[in-house]
């Protein structure tokens, strides 16, 4: 599905990405973990074109888009959260998931200006369901601005879900949030998969990244350390000295 | 009441610029290029009327379509830059048209005048109000013809997919072009739509003035464009109609105070950003007003 070759961002002098070798197979969940600036955010940036890369390739399915703006990424198939909210306050909720919508020609009745100017019963059964999806339907006429944090949290994945890509790179989707909330996230990524779509998962949570993924790849100061299934990867020497620090070195956590 | 139609007829004008520099905001760009789009609708308009014998309508509209060629080359390597570099790089672009409109001699002899621009003596004889006997009540319907042209493209823009676009992008760039839109195409769109606005302003003003000057098109014209914009709010279209009123009772209906009227002004608009940050009309108002005047149970809509 997706592909990173050889991976490079230099920031300055500062290495932080460095050749990251990644294969994301369609319609699987993979966990993308790592201590605190190693890398995991600038990964995403770069595969969804926020900035070039230093150095590699990013290929989805078979097409080169290493270095496309990241509209053009999104119409290719891959969308993401962001790790801060990123929603757009001074919209409703229901025209955060209009703007984001696949203007897709093959759907649309009438032609361009009637596409940019009325909405369609197809596009806003679809918009209804997305919200229905993330349980924000009830919301739907709010300023998003005036959402709780969950919700604006739960808004952000729906708007990526209105562009309807096939494969999602979640951006630590569960930071600052409660057991129930996290419990409802993992039951919306599994049913995201169900649906067929392919989740990179970038998350500090472990238990949410190890109970639902079925490969995690670890990164340490912007290298790949690691990938395998999640038992494998808790197991492995260097995964725990990046995490706990070297044994020797007197067990510093 | 010849007074108040051409106070109204330069509300027309100003209601036009301010909703020329509202359509670039809402994408999150302040520019003051508006004054020179205005000043290329003005000299084009004026020399297609009074010079190549045009028709009023074509030559307003050529006007505009100036202001909005212009907006499109000017939006391109606005993309660039941002906050205040854009307001100094498009200032510089409202400099560069008056200097040239300083610098520019066009002139042909009608009889016993002289008509077009003159460099530093400016552009005369843009009669054709006045050679076709035009009443003051003609030109004040003529104007408000465009303004409400614009005003009712402009609002079913905010209502439609477009308007929460621009929205977006004014929000949050990153986020906007993460979820497909394409920053490009949308902030020159904007630029394009204002500079074609502005330039039909400046096509009607100049008619309704006769006479044009570089003088008229400088940074003070341009940051009245941005100010009645966003005094008056960015939530809907109203929002620069209220700010030209602002602005104009300020002006005019303050004089009778003499030289405290600056020293009042001052303070109001300092005042009026502390009281309301995003303008009198903004998102916040327009829905309070819009579930007043929806009827109780009804289906709230999502377009607005």
């Amino acid at each position: 599905m997706l592909a990173i070759e050889g991976l490079s961002k230099h920031f300055g002098g500062v290495q932080a990405v460095h050749r990251v070798d990644l294969q994301v197979r369609g319609n699987e969940i993979l966990g993308l973990i790592g201590p605190n600036g190693s890398g995991k955010s600038t990964i995403v940036n770069v595969v969804t074109g926020v900035f070039p890369p230093t150095e590699g390739r990013v290929r989805l399915r078979d097409r080169d888009i290493t270095g496309w703006p990241p509209h053009r990424v999104l119409a290719a198939g891959m969308g993401r959260t962001f790790q801060g909210i990123r929603i757009f306050g001074g919209l409703t909720v229901w025209q955060n998931l209009w703007v984001a919508q696949k203007a897709k020609s093959e759907e649309g009745e009438g032609g361009l200006l009637r596409r940019w100017l009325a909405v369609d019963r197809a596009s806003m059964k679809k918009i209804e369901a997305t919200l229905e999806f993330c349980r924000l339907r009830d919301k739907k006429d709010e300023l998003a601005r005036n959402l709780a944090f969950g919700e604006q949290r739960r808004l952000e994945l729906a708007r990526v879900l209105a562009a309807e890509p096939d494969l999602l790179l979640l951006d630590e989707p569960a930071a600052g949030m409660n057991a129930a909330e996290i419990e409802d996230l993992r039951d919306r990524i599994l049913a995201l998969k169900q649906r067929g779509k392919t989740v990179v998962l970038i998350e500090h949570h472990m238990e949410l990244v190890m109970g639902i993924a079925e490969r995690v790849a670890v990164l340490n100061f912007g290298e790949k350390i690691a990938e395998g299934p999640p038992a494998a990867v808790q197991d492995d020497e260097r995964v725990r000295e990046a995490y706990l620090g070297h044994r020797q070195g007197g067990g510093q956590a | 009441m010849e007074f108040y139609l051409s106070l109204l007829t330069l509300f027309g004008f100003r209601i036009l610029l301010g909703l020329s520099a509202y359509v670039v905001i809402l994408t999150g760009q302040i520019s003051l290029a508006q004054a020179g789009f205005y000043a290329l609708g003005a000299y084009t308009a004026g020399a297609a009327s009074s010079m190549w014998g045009w028709p009023i309508f074509p030559a307003i509209l050529l006007g505009g379509l100036v202001g909005g060629l212009f907006g499109l080359l000017v939006g391109f390597p606005a993309l660039r830059v941002h906050g205040l570099f854009l307001v100094i790089a498009t200032l510089a672009f409202t400099e560069i048209v008056r200097m040239v409109f300083l610098n520019l001699k066009y002139t042909i002899r009608v009889g016993d005048r002289t008509i077009g621009p003159a460099a530093a003596e400016g552009f005369r004889g843009i009669t054709y109000y006045f050679q076709n006997g035009w009443s003051s009540l003609q030109i004040v319907v003529f104007t408000w013809l465009f303004v409400l042209l614009v005003l009712l493209a402009f609002w079913l823009m905010d209502r439609s997919r477009a308007g929460a676009v621009l929205r977006a992008v004014g929000e949050d760039e990153l986020a906007a072009s993460s979820v497909g839109i394409n920053l490009t195409a949308v902030k020159v769109a904007a630029m394009t739509a204002g500079g074609f606005v502005a330039g039909l302003a400046g096509a009607l003003y100049a008619h309704y003035a006769t006479y044009v000057s570089q003088e008229d098109f400088g940074v003070l014209l341009a940051t009245f464009a941005i100010a009645y914009a966003l005094i008056g709010g960015t939530g809907s279209v109203l929002g620069p109609i209220a700010g030209v009123l602002f602005f104009s009772l300020l002006i005019d209906g303050l004089r009778f105070l003499g030289d405290w009227r600056n020293l009042l002004f001052g303070v109001l608009i300092v005042a009026m950003m502390n009281l309301r940050p995003h303008g009198i009309i903004d998102v916040g108002l327009v829905r309070r007003v819009a579930s007043l005047l929806r009827p109780a149970g009804g289906r709230a809509y999502a377009g607005d």
